[in-house]
Order: structure tokens, then C-alpha cells, then sequence
């Protein structure tokens, strides 16, 4: 079971809630999902009072925990009082945090996001920080005390799948304990699969499912493809090797020689 | 028979000329003291159902496709029929595949057609997409002709009044936007620049592609653009944000470099009334009738609405309580 700040969830797959058609085949992709876990993105207009309540309502009803972001900030002071202000309307220490450094590659700003990352955590917060795939920066992140590290593996929304595998791997390696989620740059389920299969424990998806041509359907085949990526990680995968290894012993066989 | 009809925005307005030329009697309240103001005075005023279908649902073509027709038969010469404009950067060329992968009725630009189309957007962009059954109106202009012709053919029209307004109707139709409170409605904010920019001439709405942020320049009169808008959930109704003024006005430089040269006209701020679907409805319960949801596709809807609500009520009784029309899937 996926365990994040002691808290178990049965789905693998997390989903971000921007960009559907309309907020019912929103609430069609989330139940298709099976996402246990989902991002909303706190914007200062929508948080206080009345304001955007309905779609508030909306996301509420949909009966799956939420997980709070502050996608669209670009620096510490900013990203902080959005979290702040997210524990006030969700009643929840738990935030996901984006401080963008980039407006092209919507890149984290990782000396930002390190120091937002300690202040949040000195005051409770357990903080998801959504990173690149850079080793020291999640050293850092652990030491300042974030118990989840979530990489992209492309940029937000590229859908170009994994760039780097082996800094993703060397990750996983470097990490066993902390549970590493991939949050950003998945466009297919296959994408998706393969991270599963280097043993990453959940992928976070927004795009490649809000902007397929059928966003339920294709939340339904990421949700199959994490799955299987996960089974298969568990099951032991077979190492590739340069010579063919015969399925069937030819040895013994007639035509042998 | 006579029908009450609350809300002189799009909504209100189309219901009223659709039921006063099937004869009917028809009295106007608006609580605003005018028609400015509300959500269809923000519109972008295009009648886009192809290209609209990159994200909504079919249903807005079928009820859409229309739309130009019957406009150009309520207010005749208010339509322009030039078309809609797609247009990317480079580097943004496979979200214009997808744009075209999700949408029909286009035909595929190179730099020399789009160049022909608009000659202003000469050698800006090599790529984009033409849907030439398009067409677009000016809202404001649209609203007040149609409110003149509706007044001189006898429609009385409250202004400044209470919803509550007395006046005994056989029928009564609420078509406020999100001032009707309906159960499932909710706001999205939509923030929109009216530019003037002298050294640029557009003849017809040009949307461009952007990963995060797709926006439409629509031409309107003496050099005028209406550049927008915005998709915001939520029903706040404060000025527009220095971000969203920003990213309009990047998208409308990215179109064309002139536009840093104009002159900001006007900022503005609506709320799309809409339904968890965002497709619109006509709601029925006994006499009393609904036309809301219309999100951002008020001019290009309303008349479809319009046509359905008047047909439910010079036809039915409104003896049955509590009937829904779902009139977008009807």
C-alpha cells in the first residue's frame, strides 16, 4: 500500500483537477482513475469566502482526499502563504509545493522550493515539493525534513515521458526509503508504467489525461498502466542481455548440430 | 398571453424576440439601470462552434452552428462572416495539430495564406488553421440594437427595478445568470482588455494557440480588440489581476508587436453563469421557466436557448410540475 506521511492509499495514481472539459468529466476522470489522492491548485481569488465555492463544492463531493498546491507561485513569501492559506480552507497540513523558477519550462526554482520546504515543515506542514529529478536538491529537501520527494520526469504538461531515466533510477537508489512520486511530463500510460517499473511508488498525472480526447477513458488506461508498472516492479524484472537466451532448452532435440 | 422575462442580458434578450415574433406579449426586467455590465457586455462576441469544440462538448456545434443565421436575421448587417483564425508560434506547433485533431470544419494555412487572410499577420506565423463557417458580432452594439428593435415593437423593458418586480404574467422566465441562484450553477470569471491599437488592422477573430494560456483577439470597430478571457472557477467579481492583464497582453503582443503601442481601453470583469457540464439549459416548472448556464458560449447558445424556451411556452400549458428540459441534449 502507497504510504505518505502515514497515511495509506489503495490507488498509485494521483490526478491533478485543471484543465477538463467541464467539471463533470472532471468528476467522471477522478472516479475512472481510482485516484486515492487529488491536486488542487489553491488560487488566492477562489480561497477566501464565498468565492469559487461552488467548484469547492464540487472537488469536495467528490469524496476523494485533497491534496492542496501552490502551482503558479514564483517565490518563497508567495509559495508559503499560499500554503498557509490552503491549511485554512482545506483544514489540512498537507501541501503540495511548487515554486516555479522558469515561466518556459514551468521548471521548480529548487533553491526556493528548499527553503520553503524547511520553513513550511518547522511549522508543521508535510510537504509534497515538486522537484527535478537532481539528487542534491533531494538530499536537501529530506533534510529539510520533507518525508515524500515528487520529480518531474519532463516538463509540466510536455507529455514527453521520462527524459532521464538514469537520474530518476539513481534516485530510487539513493532513496529507498522515501517514497518518490513522478509529478510532472507523463504523456502516456506507457510513460507511466516504465517509472512504475524502475519501482517509483506513484505518479502524479494532470495534461495527458485532461487534454485526451476522452479524458475518462484515458484516466481508466493510466490507472491500468500504474498498476501493471507496479505488479511488474514487484515481480522482479528481467535484466536485458546482449545474447538471445533460448525459452525452450534446445539441447537434446534432434535437429540439434 | 403575456410572459415576464427577468435579466436583459444575451439570454433575456434572444427569449424576448424569439417570443415576440411568435406574438407574444413581453415585458423586460433588469435590476442593472442599463444593459452594460453583466456577463454578455464582457463576450467576445464569437459565433465559433468548431473551434469551440476543441474542449467543449459536441452538443455547443449542434446548438450553435445556427447561431449565425439567426443573428443575422434578428439584427441584419450586425454579423460579420469572415471566419475564425488559428494561428501558433513555432515552437507551439503540436498544440495546433491537437487543436486541429480535436475540432472539424477547418482547412490547413501555410505563411502565405494566413498572410493573404490577414495581411497585418504577414510573416508571423507559418502555420494555422482556417475555419472559414465562422463568424463573430460585436456584443455591446448587438445588445443595444436588439434591445431598440425589441422596444419599438412594443417589448416594455424595467430597468434598475427589483427581480420582484409586480407585474402579472401568465408566464414568467428567469434569464439572470448567476444573480438566479439555481441549484448546480456555479461562476467561472472570465477578465478581458479592450485594446486600440492604430497600426494594427484584423479583419475577423484570431485565437492563438498557447500551452497555458489560449487567447482570442476579436476586431471590433475603429481599430478596437477585444482581447480575451480568462477561465477562472470562481464568482468573484474584483477588478482584473496584474497577472491575467499580463498574460493577455503577452498573447495579444505575441500576435502581433504592435499591440504594444495601444492604447488600454478597458479592463473587464464577467462571471460565465455555468452548469457542472458547461452546456446550458431551459428548465421548466409549471409557468415559470429557466434559460441559464450558458458559459462562455452566451452569444453563440442564447438563440438555440431562446427558440426552445419560446416553443415550450406558446406550445405548452405548464400544467405539469417540476418538467425539465435539458435542452442542450434535447
Amino acid at each position: 500500500m502507497l504510504t505518505l506521511y502515514g497515511n495509506e492509499y489503495p490507488s498509485r495514481l494521483l490526478l491533478g483537477t485543471a484543465q477538463y472539459p467541464s467539471p463533470a468529466i472532471l468528476s467522471q476522470a477522478v472516479k475512472a482513475s481510482g485516484a486515492s489522492l487529488i491536486t488542487v491548485s489553491l488560487r488566492r481569488e477562489s480561497a477566501g469566502g464565498k468565492a469559487g465555492g461552488a467548484f469547492w463544492e464540487l472537488i469536495r463531493g467528490l469524496d476523494v482526499e485533497v491534496l492542496a498546491n501552490t502551482a503558479g507561485c514564483h517565490s518563497v513569501k508567495e509559495a508559503v502563504t499560499t500554503a498557509r492559506m490552503a491549511r485554512e480552507v482545506f483544514a489540512t497540513n498537507r501541501i503540495k509545493l511548487e515554486v516555479i523558477g522558469n515561466a518556459d519550462t514551468l521548471q521548480p526554482d529548487v533553491f526556493a522550493l528548499v527553503e520553503a520546504a524547511r520553513i513550511l515543515t518547522a511549522e508543521g506542514f508535510e510537504v509534497f515539493p515538486y522537484t527535478t529529478e537532481d539528487l542534491v536538491v533531494a538530499e536537501r529537501l529530506v533534510e529539510a525534513g520533507c518525508q515524500v520527494l515528487m520529480p518531474w520526469c519532463a516538463p509540466i504538461g510536455s507529455a514527453k515521458g521520462p527524459l532521464n531515466l538514469d537520474a530518476l533510477r539513481s534516485l530510487r537508489g539513493h532513496f529507498p526509503q522515501v517514497p518518490l512520486v513522478v509529478d510532472a511530463g507523463l504523456g502516456r500510460p506507457s510513460h507511466a508504467a516504465q517509472v512504475m517499473e524502475l519501482g517509483f511508488d506513484a505518479v502524479l498525472l494532470n495534461t495527458a489525461v485532461a487534454k485526451a480526447g476522452d479524458p475518462v477513458a484515458m484516466a481508466g488506461a493510466f490507472a491500468k498502466a500504474v498498476e501493471a508498472g507496479h505488479i511488474a516492479f514487484q515481480a522482479g524484472l528481467l535484466e536485458p542481455r546482449d545474447m538471445a537466451v533460448p525459452s525452450t532448452p534446445v539441447l537434446g532435440k534432434a535437429t540439434f548440430q | 398571453m403575456k410572459v415576464l422575462i427577468r435579466g436583459a442580458g444575451v439570454a433575456g434578450l434572444t427569449l424576448a424576440h424569439a417570443l415576440a415574433r411568435r406574438g407574444l406579449q413581453v415585458e423586460v426586467a433588469e435590476t442593472r439601470a442599463d444593459l452594460a455590465g453583466g456577463a454578455s457586455w464582457m463576450a467576445g462576441g464569437m459565433l465559433a462552434p468548431w473551434c469551440e469544440c476543441e474542449s467543449a462538448d459536441e452538443a455547443v456545434l449542434a446548438l450553435g452552428r445556427d447561431a449565425a443565421a439567426w443573428w443575422e436575421r434578428a439584427l441584419p448587417g450586425h454579423v460579420v462572416r469572415r471566419g475564425t483564425l488559428v494561428v501558433a508560434p513555432p515552437r507551439d506547433r503540436a498544440e495546433l495539430h491537437r487543436f486541429a485533431a480535436r475540432t472539424s470544419g477547418h482547412q490547413p494555412l501555410d505563411g502565405t495564406a494566413i498572410a493573404a487572410l490577414e495581411p497585418d499577420l504577414a510573416g508571423r506565423f507559418r502555420e494555422g488553421l482556417f475555419f472559414p463557417g465562422e463568424a463573430h458580432l460585436d456584443p455591446r452594439r448587438a445588445l443595444r440594437a436588439l434591445h431598440e428593435r425589441l422596444a419599438a415593437a412594443g417589448v416594455r423593458f424595467h430597468f434598475g427595478g427589483e427581480p420582484a418586480l409586480p407585474v402579472t404574467a401568465d408566464w414568467q422566465a428567469d434569464c439572470m445568470g448567476m444573480a438566479a441562484g439555481e441549484p448546480g450553477l456555479r461562476g467561472v470569471r472570465g477578465e478581458m482588455l479592450i485594446l486600440r491599437a492604430s497600426d494594427v488592422t484584423l479583419s475577423r477573430p484570431v485565437r492563438l494557440i498557447h500551452p497555458r494560456f489560449p487567447v482570442y483577439v476579436v476586431p471590433r470597430a475603429d481599430h478596437h480588440f477585444m482581447v480575451g478571457a480568462t477561465m477562472i472557477e470562481s464568482d468573484a467579481q474584483g477588478p482584473m489581476t496584474a497577472r491575467s492583464a499580463v498574460e493577455l497582453l503577452n498573447a495579444a503582443y505575441a500576435l502581433h508587436p504592435a499591440f504594444a503601442e495601444a492604447e488600454i481601453v478597458e479592463t473587464g470583469v464577467g462571471v460565465r453563469p455555468a452548469f457542472a457540464d458547461n452546456l446550458p439549459r431551459v428548465r421548466r416548472q409549471g409557468r415559470r421557466l429557466t434559460v441559464n448556464g450558458l458559459y462562455r458560449h452566451g452569444f453563440l447558445l442564447a438563440p438555440a436557448m431562446a427558440e426552445r424556451a419560446a416553443s415550450l411556452i406558446a406550445a405548452g400549458d405548464g400544467s405539469e410540475e417540476g418538467e425539465l428540459a435539458h435542452a442542450a441534449h434535447g
